[in-house]
């Protein structure tokens, strides 16, 4: 941070605000020169292209927010003439439903990254749970967007995840009528949660900054998961991982765009173009894709627990289920300290590279499971799929460091970098 | 709607044991389209010829109970209608207006830039007029049902009589693709229930593929739009992709 160490820049404007506010010189130092693992694969881009889709979500949402009205007899119609009479408004809309469920996809990839090549350990743990924040809050902003248009599904899943709270002992029937400003999800409910989903983005913006600030104090953490030694191992962001990441990001908007253009619904749920009816309950109340494999979690817990052979009940089954729900999610901020391998990167982990394959077929398992009426023996393997999930975290984390043996680890990056070079090279001439 | 969701649940409980009869059936397009329907695929386009039978059909048929509040007279130029025709559709509804400058209420004829011109008032009056039902309006029927145009295609020409053993609620009818089987809307098209303007015979299946073309239209408005907008889009990120990759490989190239 020493101002002797700030070099001049060529250009005269530049120069004379950066020598008042050194932003180039911190642009130069973070972005420019910033020392980079030279041995990235193409899971790194998920980060920048989530930031991508945050900003996306932003400015698609501002220019929604000028034509939407959160008003519980107005917010279908005015969400329609958005659709309809607003000129490009049915491009913003798509951009934004779908723009949701492509930032899930984004960030989803990047935690699943981070877990499998253990970002999440020293020094980078407080990395992690900034991250892990960053997820709690853009399922609230998320579920809170999804109420916005008011239809069916909007209405019946405010009704369901608020009601969550009546779960609390004692307070959690108060709890809910705050949360709804009223007796019943209504008028006062949807303008609460359209001022809500307005500010926490800028919430994430905060904490994804804090997020940034972090990985650029500790540097990344890279597929082999061992430190940079010198030099040798690393490169500088730009230009090698700048032109890297606009590669990446292209290709997933392409992949958007395939959504966005051609099939903008697929995504959704048809309930929700009915106008919300709380009257009419749907037959069938599923969340967006992205929660399903929590409200399987969610479902899991089907008894109540009580103390034996009384009838205090001391975890209801609906307690209960709200628990795990929020500690699926939470079980996340103690994973630095849950995992005791001393290695990181699951590449020289050769059981924890098959657990986490299988913790990802686990959750896909209770996707399917949180999407289909919890009846006969989709609610079995909810449970077996929840068990499977803390199991991994709680116990097999813990424990598994005592019984495997993991590879030789190579004395460096650029050592690594160069044999793989090599074998190639081989490859090719033979 | 409510009524509906209500008969179809009652439906399910009362016919409970009757239900293997009394089957959902799962939606399929008609013959004609049973590689998919014009405005589907990547770049499909609507056909103007079957939109403005379907409004017809629409028109006169559909809307003496159903609403399609989204719409208004104006959104008929995209069928192929000019701004005359267009006019002179709404010239034959009539809207109350009001107040003038003695506070009145009156009548006029409507204009291109009203909403179709509701067959009922309220709610209520709509299902005092259908035996307790209420007809959901239309304007998003396709996108706010499973197998959108191929479910309202099939209901449209799926009613039956209803299998022997089935109880049927009093004037409820009985059709394989409802929820429940039973619905309460009569079979609404019969052979020549319409005159095309342009020949066309107007069968069953003739006027729900052409209804449900234009229902597609009126969800959906922007289409069109959508798909040209996104081909272009996408050809452009690909090309923008292609360079960035080439550029990627040059500048790596350096450090090998």
């Amino acid at each position: 941070m020493s101002h002797s160490e700030r070099l001049p820049f060529k250009n005269p404007v530049v120069e004379w605000v950066d020598q008042r506010l050194p932003v180039f010189t911190l642009l130069q130092r973070e972005y420019g020169a910033f020392p980079t693992p030279r041995n990235f694969n193409y899971f790194w881009n998920f980060g920048a292209i989530a930031l991508f889709m945050l900003a996306t979500m932003i400015a698609s949402g501002l220019f929604l927010a000028m034509h939407y009205k959160p008003s519980a007899t107005e917010a279908f119609t005015s969400v329609e003439r958005i659709m309809r009479d607003v000129n490009f408004g049915w491009l913003i809309r798509y951009i934004h439903m779908n723009g949701a469920s492509f930032f899930f996809i984004a960030v989803y990839i990047h935690i699943f990254r981070g877990l499998y090549y253990g970002s999440y350990k020293k020094p980078r743990e407080l990395l992690w749970m900034l991250g892990v924040t960053i997820l709690f809050l853009m399922m609230a902003t998320a579920f809170l967007g999804y109420v916005l248009p008011w239809g069916q599904m909007s209405f019946w899943g405010a009704t369901v995840i608020t009601n969550f709270f009546s779960a609390i002992p004692v307070v959690g029937q108060s709890v809910v009528t705050w949360l709804w400003g009223g007796f019943a999800v209504g008028d006062q409910t949807l303008n609460r949660f359209f001022a809500l989903h307005f500010l926490l983005p800028f919430v994430i913006f905060g904490v994804v900054f804090l997020h940034v600030a972090a990985l650029h104090i500790t540097g990344s953490n890279n597929p082999l998961g061992i430190d940079p030694k010198g030099p040798q191992d690393t490169i500088t962001f730009h230009p090698y991982y700048t032109v890297k990441d606009v590669f990446g990001l292209l290709v997933f908007l392409i992949l958007f765009s395939a959504f966005v253009f051609f099939n903008p619904n697929a995504l959704g749920h048809p309930d929700n173009y009915i106008p919300a009816n709380p009257l009419s309950t749907p037959a069938h109340i599923v969340p967006e894709w992205y929660f399903l494999p929590f409200y399987a979690i969610l479902r899991a817990f089907t008894i109540d627990i009580g103390i034996p052979f009384t009838d205090i009940v001391l975890i209801s089954s609906k307690l209960g289920g709200v628990i795990l729900m929020f500690g699926a999610v939470a079980i996340l901020f103690v994973v630095p300290w849950l995992d005791r391998s001393p290695v990181r990167s699951a590449v020289f982990r050769p059981i924890y590279k098959v657990l986490m394959w299988v913790l990802l077929a686990d959750c896909l398992l209770l996707g399917y499971v949180g999407s289909q009426p919890p009846e006969g023996i989709n609610v079995v393997l909810g449970q077996i799929a929840t068990f499977w999930y803390f199991l991994h975290f709680l116990v097999i984390l813990p424990l598994l460091p005592r019984f495997e043996k993991t590879l030789p680890l190579p004395a460096s990056i650029s050592q690594a970098v160069l044999a793989k070079q090599a074998t190639e090279a081989k490859g090719q001439t033979a | 709607m409510t009524k509906i969701a209500i008969f179809s649940a009652l439906a399910v409980i009362m016919t409970g044991p009757a239900l293997a009869a009394g089957t959902v059936l799962e939606p399929h397009p008609p013959t004609t389209f049973k590689d998919g329907w014009p405005q589907q695929g990547l770049n499909g386009t609507f056909d103007r010829a079957a939109l403005q039978r379907g409004f017809q059909v629409y028109k006169q048929v559909c809307s003496s109970c159903h609403s399609m509040n989204l719409l208004a007279y104006r959104n008929l130029t995209a069928l192929g209608f000019s701004d005359d025709e267009v006019k002179a559709i709404a010239a034959g509804y009539t809207v109350k207006d009001g107040p003038n400058d003695e506070g009145e209420m009156f009548e006029r004829a409507a204009r291109p830039s009203d909403h179709f011109v509701k067959p009922f008032p309220n709610e209520q009056a709509a299902r005092a007029a259908n035996n307790g039902a209420l007809p959901p309006d239309l304007s998003l029927m396709i996108k706010a049902r499973h197998h959108g145009e191929n479910y309202v295609y099939s209901l449209l020409t799926g009613y039956k009589e209803p299998p022997a053993d089935m109880k049927m609620g009093v004037g409820m009818n009985y059709n394989p693709y409802f929820p429940g089987g039973q619905i309460a809307m009569a079979a609404p098209l019969s052979e020549g229930v319409v005159t095309y303007a342009d020949g066309t015979t107007a069968s069953v299946d003739q006027m729900a593929q052409d209804v449900v073309q234009f229902l597609s239209w009126a969800a959906e408005p922007h289409l069109e739009d959508r798909k040209q907008t996104g081909i272009k889009v996408i050809l452009f990120l690909a090309t923008f992709a292609t360079i960035m990759y080439l550029v990627k490989r040059k500048i790596w190239a350096q450090l090998h």
